[in-house]
């Protein structure tokens, strides 16, 4: 399987950009939107790791900076109703989903104003009134249950669909097989999307899999397999929204792996001691926001003094998202054994 | 009241709840035509087709993810595991999902679904497909565990548990599959977390569930030629445990002793007595509190290794005689 994207786009003129753009029936308001989502959750990560590192965090957190062509490109393309879970990297999708800000940043700070009320943390914020049916801890352990939410909108005739995103190690876990197989076997609502940053903890892709892409496997389990650019936000908004529709339509699950990169490490106990800065380096020059960002100012669409206004507008979101936070109370250490049963 | 075998209260009770209500489906393997490996679900796929009775793969992990998925979206599952043995390939989704799955996300997440499971020994089957471990199941907090005895319980049981909005582990028991009793008409629960005092007596309270009540009963049938009146207490819920009525009873017979088929090493006759060690109950105990539990070995082949790996009606009526004499 090829991979779609990265030589084409990153040799694209302006009109080739603007025919793009155009063919995609993007308005230059929704493209600066998607460009300032990407800001915002730049800096929601970025932030994160700075509270972590003035000691206001108490647990751990997977931050996805890097990744923000994904959560964009896949937020746009799938509709406000549609089902959503995620892994442990899932801050930048709920961000594009249109999460609360304040919510996730209290959760992450343990807050009982956050989405889980400080029971869950940065690795399993979840809005099931809003149809988001939360991040997994479990490598692989939202498969699954998305396959059963799939299967619950076929049974009860439902129009929306159900998409999990996963990382690359997710792919080998056993539970990858057994749900994809079920998904593909009984035609489900199931946009299966696999992150693929390169790395598991420390592992690198090609030292965990048979062979790739991993986009291949789609194939076996009787639906389309889309291997591309993740970094290229048009191009995932593209092809998620070619997914969305085949989903939609009934024909069953679609299965997209897009090709990105971590900045940061796995988590908080990570030293980076198994990658080289020269390889970072190398994935920076590839920016996902960088990258659009150029392409927004070339085409004449917004220009630089408005790019950095952008940025600036989108480090106050998560300056305020901070504040609210901090100000927000702890959980009541007597409410320790509620909602364990309902 | 008709008479129905433990098996068709449990049908009875799928199909009514299936009449009931249309989210509840059944989902698991060889549900269909074959009607499960022990017949239990036979004849449902051509009453309610086959989206409601879904056959799945060979994949337990996938059966007890999704349907905990389709529980979180308000479909109220009824997944099967074969055997009881095999729930142990969907762990990581009854424990790490559909167990946790309220609590982590703040009580804002409900999973109505039931896993029912067939355990236990007698049929040859060995290691693999003979297991009690239901004891693994009670130590995880999310979900409920029910283990019922009688062809009345399980019906009642099954009905509340489908009901129930948690997640709720079904033990079921093969040897009792066959086993007839009287089953009401028409429709009725049994709340979960009840026990149930299948027979009194003053002397000794024994504390059972599952195949060990029957087991119980015949013993204690057995000692009133002797003179000792036993009391049996049918759990019927491991978790929650009605502990106020297990305590109660021992309160009045000061003797205690707990049978289960589990293993006793780290089984739950362990949870008993240190629900009775630790209440007011304790005062009243003329003698050591006793478990007779499965030995501490997988289940063997062979017929005689088979049922002297767990207690038998013989083993509990010379435990019981040994206690009431002080013969411990």
């Amino acid at each position: 399987m090829e991979k779609q994207g990265e030589l084409v786009t990153e040799n694209a003129q302006p009109g080739e950009f603007r025919a793009q753009v155009a063919r995609l029936g993007l308005s230059d308001e929704q493209l600066v939107e998607m460009y300032a989502t990407m800001c915002t959750i730049r800096h929601f990560e970025r932030m994160a790791d700075q509270l972590y590192a003035l000691g206001k965090v108490h647990g751990t957190m997977h931050l996805s900076a890097g990744q923000e062509a994904v959560a964009v490109g896949l937020g746009r393309a799938l509709r406000q109703d549609d089902y959503f879970l995620n892994h442990h990297r899932g801050h930048g999708h709920f961000i594009a989903k249109g999460a609360d800000i304040g919510r996730m940043m209290a959760e992450f700070l343990g807050k009982d104003t956050g989405y889980c009320r400080g029971r869950g943390g940065s690795m399993h914020i979840a809005d099931v009134e809003a149809n988001n049916l939360g991040a997994n801890g479990i490598v692989g352990g939202g498969i699954s249950l998305a396959v059963g939410a799939g299967l619950a909108l076929q049974m009860r005739r439902l129009p929306q669909i159900v998409c999990v995103v996963f990382g690359d190690g997710a792919a080998n876990e056993g539970i990858f097989h057994e749900s994809l197989n079920m998904a593909g076997l009984w035609r489900l609502p199931v946009l299966f999307v696999c992150e693929n940053n390169h790395y598991g903890m420390s592992m690198e892709i090609s030292q965990a899999a048979a062979k790739l892409p991993i986009a291949i496997r789609a194939d076996v389990y009787d639906m389309p397999g889309r291997f591309i650019d993740g970094n290229d936000v048009l191009l995932v908004y593209e092809t998620m929204r070619e997914a969305v529709e085949h989903v939609s339509s009934g024909k069953g699950p679609f299965l997209v792996e897009a090709e990105t990169y971590r900045y940061f490490g796995h988590s908080k106990s990570d030293r980076n001691l198994y990658r080289t800065k020269d390889e970072i380096d190398d994935w920076k020059r590839r920016d996902p926001i960088i990258r659009f960002r150029n392409k927004l100012i070339e085409a004449g669409i917004i220009s630089v003094e408005r790019a950095q206004e952008i940025d600036l507008e989108a480090s106050k979101t998560i300056d305020a998202a901070v504040a609210f936070a901090e100000a927000s109370p702890e959980p009541e250490v007597s409410s320790l054994t509620e909602f364990v049963y309902a | 009241m008709p008479e129905m075998t433990y098996a068709e209260a449990i049908r009875s009770a799928l199909r009514e709840e299936m009449q009931r209500d249309e989210r509840v489906f059944l989902f698991g393997e060889d549900l269909g035509r074959y009607g499960g490996a022990f017949g239990v679900t036979f004849g449902l796929l051509d009453e309610f087709g086959p989206e409601r009775v879904k056959e799945t793969p060979i994949s337990e992990a996938a059966i007890i993810g999704a349907a905990t998925g389709a529980a979180l979206m308000g479909m109220r599952p009824v997944a099967e595991m074969m055997f009881m043995d095999f729930i142990l390939l969907g762990m990581e989704q009854l424990v790490n999902q559909a167990a946790h799955m309220r609590f982590m996300f703040g009580g804002k997440a409900t999973v109505p679904m039931v896993v029912r499971m067939p355990g236990g020994s007698g049929t040859g089957a060995a290691a693999q497909h003979s297991q009690s471990l239901e004891s693994l199941l009670i130590h995880i907090s999310g979900i409920k565990v029910v283990n019922p005895s009688t062809p009345y319980d399980a019906k009642g049981l099954l009905i509340s548990s489908i009901r129930d909005p948690n997640p709720v582990c079904f033990v079921e028991h093969k040897l009792l599959y066959k086993v007839k009793g009287e089953v009401p008409e028409g429709e009725y629960t049994i709340p979960i977390g009840m026990a149930d005092v299948k027979r009194t007596g003053r002397d000794i309270t024994v504390v059972a569930a599952n195949i060990m009540v029957p087991r119980a009963l015949a013993a204690a049938e057995k000692l009133t030629r002797e003179g000792i009146e036993v009391e049996v207490v049918d759990l019927r819920t491991l978790r929650p445990m009605d502990v106020e009525t297990l305590t109660r009873s021992v309160r009045k017979t000061g003797r205690l002793l707990v049978v289960h088929e589990a293993c006793q090493t780290g089984g739950w006759a362990g949870e008993v007595i240190a629900s009775v060690a630790s209440s007011p109950a304790f005062d009243y105990l003329d003698a050591p509190m006793r478990r007779l539990a499965g030995a501490d070995v997988p289940i063997p082949y062979n017929r005689n290794l088979e049922r002297a790996a767990v207690p038998q009606e013989a083993d509990i009526e010379r435990e019981i005689r040994a206690l009431v004499h002080n013969q411990y």
